[in-house]
């Protein structure tokens, strides 16, 4: 299974044979793929079918059973490289306000202070979170959290941002209202970014790529390419023929 | 939007002082009651000595209390101390105690909380001595330690240990997933994450356990006191009882209390700068 890795430049990141075996149980098999500077992918498949468990490999939360994963042609390493997450939970620190948390991961990179500061200063500009920043997370609102929790993953200017269904708790306003915005902080900050999501709609609005996961063993079923532009029309006939597609898809086993 | 009411147009600074004056007129008013339950109190007990529903030789007045506490501010009889000198004593004896406690058990929980070989390292034995009773240590400290401030605090010690390492451990322990996972994937060492997440989230509980064992600090004084003293609040209650004094008692228990009371809202006021945020 290891034939030797090349690195093509063209591509951020390369997923190479990535499999993860918890005891008997195969959850990961043999996925490969390559993510372009500044995409933005979206990752969908039905419940259970190790979506999480991808996703934590990608960000070394776990390690993986064979395979690997790198950036710019290097075994991705969190200490040396920016990857970000934004979990499903609210994951914002509690006892940090809103500037601190935007701070904190920063701060861990040991970046110089004027960086950290420019960074945090546009963040909390793009995101409107002026009045804000000296809040502590429990006197927020819940979009208004997770709001504070994406602009942090952008703040750090990741090589790769994760996302794992971030918009799953909230009300579909709120959802059209922050799929907005982070369209607008991708465009703006050039992130790579991988979005995880059962909601087709929602990875149809968002990607230029989708990447479609099968049952477990989990392996990627098929890549669907978007290319409609950004805002995209959910009634249009070529956004809805795309999500059929997609739909469909994902019901064929 | 043009109608919205007028509380939609509020800062959210302005909102935050608005439910943080509502906070303080609540306090407020708990604390005028919290008086007025005192002042009922030592009314009854006053009527009761005086009316003669109780004998003055099993209780003594609030008033007599009150002005032996004026002379025993400069009166060194019947104990041999005056009052000053008993206090200082016994806050020499369950400060010592109670910091130590403090520097020794919540490192101690909160490492044994983080690293699980630490923890299989010292748990057994932290298991083994932890319920053991304060008290039962008196006679081996006196083979140990003597009878001086060393052993006294000692006994203190013992039983504010526990309870600090006990909700340091458990503190820790509950740190949210989550929070790791994020310090991890921004590529913060293990320490790192023990040191900014960990401890952080474990303060909550920390600062709870530091409360109760300010409070067995100074329940174990009089025991710790008892171990021989020439001056202190347990050694006085103790003369107290030598001289069937119930006046010198009660006087003890009060200024116990009185002290009690003031750590307390001290560590009140501590817990509230370090944990602000949850305001």
């Amino acid at each position: 299974m290891s034939e030797q890795f090349v690195h093509d430049p063209e591509y951020k990141v390369e997923v190479r044979n990535l499999t993860k075996n918890f005891g008997e149980l195969k959850v990961l098999n043999d996925i490969s793929f390559n993510i372009k500077k500044g995409e933005f992918i979206c990752v969908v498949g039905p419940t259970g079918c190790g979506k999480t468990t991808f996703l934590n490999l990608l960000t070394r939360i776990i390690q993986p059973s064979a395979g690997d994963l790198y950036i710019d042609g290097e075994p991705a390493d969190p200490t040396k490289h920016n990857l970000a997450f934004v979990f499903q939970e609210p994951s914002a620190i509690p006892w940090k306000t809103v500037e601190e948390n935007l701070r904190f991961g920063l701060e861990i990179k040991k970046l110089p202070e004027d960086e950290i500061k420019s960074r945090v200063e546009n963040i909390i500009r793009l995101l409107g979170l002026e009045e804000f920043r000296n809040s502590y997370p429990h006197q927020l609102s819940m979009s208004t959290a997770q709001r504070v929790i994406i602009g942090r993953g952008f703040a750090m200017s990741p090589d790769l941002l994760l996302m794992d269904e971030p918009y799953s708790q909230m009300d579909i306003k709120l959802r059209f209202y922050l799929e907005d915005e982070v369209i607008r902080l991708w465009k703006e900050l050039g992130s790579t970014v991988v979005f995880i999501t059962h909601n087709i709609e929602e990875a149809t609005y968002l990607a230029e790529r989708i990447l479609i996961l099968s049952n477990k063993p989990t392996t990627i079923k098929e890549e669907v390419h978007v290319d409609l532009p950004h805002p995209r029309d959910v009634t249009s006939p070529d956004f809805i023929k795309i999500r059929k597609y997609v739909t469909d898809q994902i019901k064929w086993w | 939007m043009g109608s919205a009411p007028e509380t939609k147009k509020l800062t959210q600074e302005q909102r935050i002082a608005m439910v943080q004056e509502k906070k303080r007129r609540t306090q407020r008013l708990y604390l005028t009651l919290s008086i007025i339950g005192i002042l009922v109190f030592l009314l009854i007990w006053e009527i009761a000595s005086d009316a003669g529903f109780v004998n003055s030789r099993y209780l003594a007045a609030p008033s007599t209390i009150f002005k032996l506490f004026i002379t025993k501010l400069t009166d060194p009889n019947p104990d041999g101390a005056v009052l000053g000198v008993n206090i200082l004593a016994s806050l020499q004896v369950s400060l010592t105690g109670f910091f130590l406690a403090i520097i020794v058990g919540i490192p101690l929980g909160l490492l044994m909380g983080w690293y699980g070989g630490f923890e299989s390292f010292v748990r057994p034995i932290f298991e083994l001595v932890r319920p053991i009773p304060p008290v039962s240590w008196i006679p081996l400290t006196i083979v140990w330690l003597g009878i001086g401030l060393p052993a006294k605090a000692f006994i203190v010690f013992f039983s504010a240990f526990v309870p600090c390492v006990i909700n340091a451990y458990t503190g820790i322990k509950q740190t949210s997933p989550v929070l790791i996972n994020f310090a991890k994937t921004c590529g913060a060492s293990n320490f790192t994450i023990f040191w900014k997440v960990g401890i952080p989230s474990s303060l909550t509980m920390v600062f709870a356990g530091v409360r109760v064992a300010l409070g067995n600090a100074w329940a174990t004084l009089v025991a710790a006191e008892m171990l021989a003293a020439s001056s202190g609040l347990g050694y006085m209650i103790l003369m107290g009882r030598q001289f069937a004094r119930p006046d010198l008692i009660l006087l003890g228990i009060v200024v116990i209390g009185i002290i009690g009371v003031t750590f307390t809202a001290i560590l009140g006021r501590v817990e509230n700068r370090v944990l602000g945020w949850k305001k």
